[in-house]
């Protein structure tokens, strides 16, 4: 990200000259008051927004300069997991996973294969048949994680992932985001959450202002909440 | 696209018809409704075009003839009216036969009146029954005939008469009603496709966060407009067939039903095989057509995230 602003119509500065580097692999913690940026920093990621100024690559894309009929396909490299899980309320498990899959016309065979890897791996291989409204917030943002996982991005994005969740199921799914981060993708987590900051200690960048006001390799949280 | 791919679009696209059931009725429903009303005006303007058709077929031309003529000249000017490409049909009443049918139309009060004439002294002429073609160009017609007896010197046309005035009435009429059953045809249609637009516009909007998601796990445009596509026209579908086959089957109850009564007025009700290819055609084409614009258009609306 190279002296990134970004200005709302509303004449806002959500961001003002960010320039800032993320590695292959890395885990990132962004921090920061409310309306501080965050959340603009990490639509950029994924292309919901676009740079009034500045220039964004991710996976050597300058996604700024992305005509829309690309858009599509720079996603499926990159994971969103929001705070309130966004599944499909009517869907099962297994559809709401194999869905991210279909998009990518993956064959049939292969679809079924990976889903159920991957529900493996977050933990819900008996659970394939519910709906979200039937699982636990904790459960629900496992199968938002594998929906992100599934067609095994570069770039797993999360906002607040345990925003909605209690401290001991949160440590469950961050535990999850490490298994994913060691396994090579590159985790970028916007929080509020203090001790998850300073105790799985990672790298912190914090925005305010929509200025990065502090980048610290194994950094803390920094802020009294 | 892939042919999975097509096969995964129309699983899911009548999946999710299943999925929002109530959307899906209210939809369906819409459709069946504003179709149903469209097709009672359809079979309505349908049996009125049918029956100022019949009235205009009725209208004929009479050629009345000079008394004293040969029946040598008779004929050739039955040969002269009959060259007539406008002429579709002619027949010569000869007198004693016209004095008939008067005789028939006085009916038992005029019993009396006519009982002194008989083929002796028929004051009657000869007349020749002409009908056209295109009935609405009548006038033009009868002009025509008249200047076949004026080019001959013994001016054997006496006069040619078709009801002249009462004729261009029933044709301002007829073309009136015609005209206002197309116009509320077209007005209904009309309201029908914003009506069932605007139902499948809010099953859409309801749906915008799975399109949100779609789009975040990295859909291309037309890979969520396709089940969309296919829902929209299954509903199109779904509703338009349900009401054609309701809207028949009534029909064929009253069509049989009041088949007498109508008989005796000498009405003719277009019958369910003569109206169904169309006024089905028109329902069922019609309904999936709006099925599939109304949600390519919703859809399309939200696609641009």
């Amino acid at each position: 990200m190279q002296d990134v602003w970004k200005t709302y119509p509303d004449g806002s500065h959500a961001l003002r000259g960010v320039s800032v580097l993320i590695e292959r692999n890395e885990f990132v913690y962004l921090v920061g008051p409310s309306g501080a940026g965050k959340s603009t920093f990490m639509k950029l990621i994924y292309r919901e927004e676009v740079p009034t100024k500045g220039q964004i690559s991710v996976n050597g894309f300058n996604i700024g300069k992305l005509k829309p009929r690309k858009i599509p396909y720079i996603r499926r490299n990159i994971g969103v997991v929001f705070q309130d899980f966004r599944l499909l309320p009517k869907m099962t498990v297994y559809e709401n996973v194999a869905f991210a899959m279909e998009v990518i016309e993956a064959p049939k065979r292969m679809i079924r294969k990976r889903v159920m890897e991957v529900l493996e791996l977050v933990g819900l291989k008996g659970k394939v048949n519910s709906l979200p409204a039937q699982l636990s917030g904790g459960e629900q943002q496992r199968v938002a994680i594998a929906r992100a996982i599934v067609n095994n991005p570069a770039v797993i994005v999360a906002d607040e992932p345990t925003g909605n969740l209690d401290p001991e199921t949160s440590w469950g799914i961050m535990n999850l985001l490490e298994e994913i981060n060691f396994r090579g993708a590159t985790i970028v987590m916007a929080t509020h959450n203090k001790e998850i900051v300073n105790t799985l200690r990672k790298r912190v960048i914090a925005i305010e202002n929509g200025v990065i006001v502090r980048d610290e390799p194994r950094g803390e949280y920094g802020y009294e909440i | 696209m892939r042919f999975s791919t097509l096969l995964r679009h129309l699983r899911e696209g009548s999946l999710s018809l299943a999925r929002n059931g109530w959307m899906s009725f209210a939809s369906i429903s819409s459709i069946a409704i504003s179709l149903f009303i469209l097709g009672v005006f359809l079979l309505l303007s349908l049996n009125v075009n049918n029956l100022t058709k019949q009235l205009e077929n009725q209208v004929q031309i009479r050629v009345f003839l000079d008394l004293e003529i040969s029946q040598a000249k008779i004929e050739a000017i039955g040969r002269s009216i009959g060259a007539l490409p406008e002429v579709s049909r002619i027949r010569f009443v000869p007198k004693a036969e016209g004095l008939e049918m008067l005789r028939r139309n006085l009916g038992e009060d005029g019993q009396g009146i006519l009982d002194d004439y008989d083929d002796t002294n028929n004051p009657l002429p000869d007349t020749y029954t002409v009908e056209v073609v295109d009935p609405e160009r009548i006038a033009e017609v009868a002009a025509k005939i008249q200047e076949i007896g004026d080019a001959d010197p013994d001016k054997p046309i006496r006069s040619v008469r078709y009801g002249q005035g009462t004729v261009e009435l029933l044709f301002r009429v007829t073309n009136a009603v015609r005209n206002i059953g197309l116009i509320i045809v077209l007005g209904l249609a009309f309201t029908a496709t914003l009506l069932i637009s605007n139902t499948i516009r809010l099953t859409i909007f309801a749906r915008r966060r799975e399109i949100g998601i779609m789009k975040l796990v990295g859909a291309t445009n037309s890979f969520i407009r396709w089940p969309f596509f296919i829902e929209g026209a299954l509903i199109g579908f779904i509703g338009s067939a349900l009401t054609t086959a309701l809207l028949l089957a009534a029909y064929n109850w009253l069509v049989q039903s009041l088949q007498v009564e109508f008989g005796l007025m000498m009405i003719r009700l277009v019958t369910v095989w003569e109206s169904g290819l169309l006024v089905g055609g028109v329902l069922i084409g019609l309904g999936t057509a709006i099925g599939i614009f109304g949600s390519a258009l919703s859809v399309r609306k939200h696609l641009k995230v």
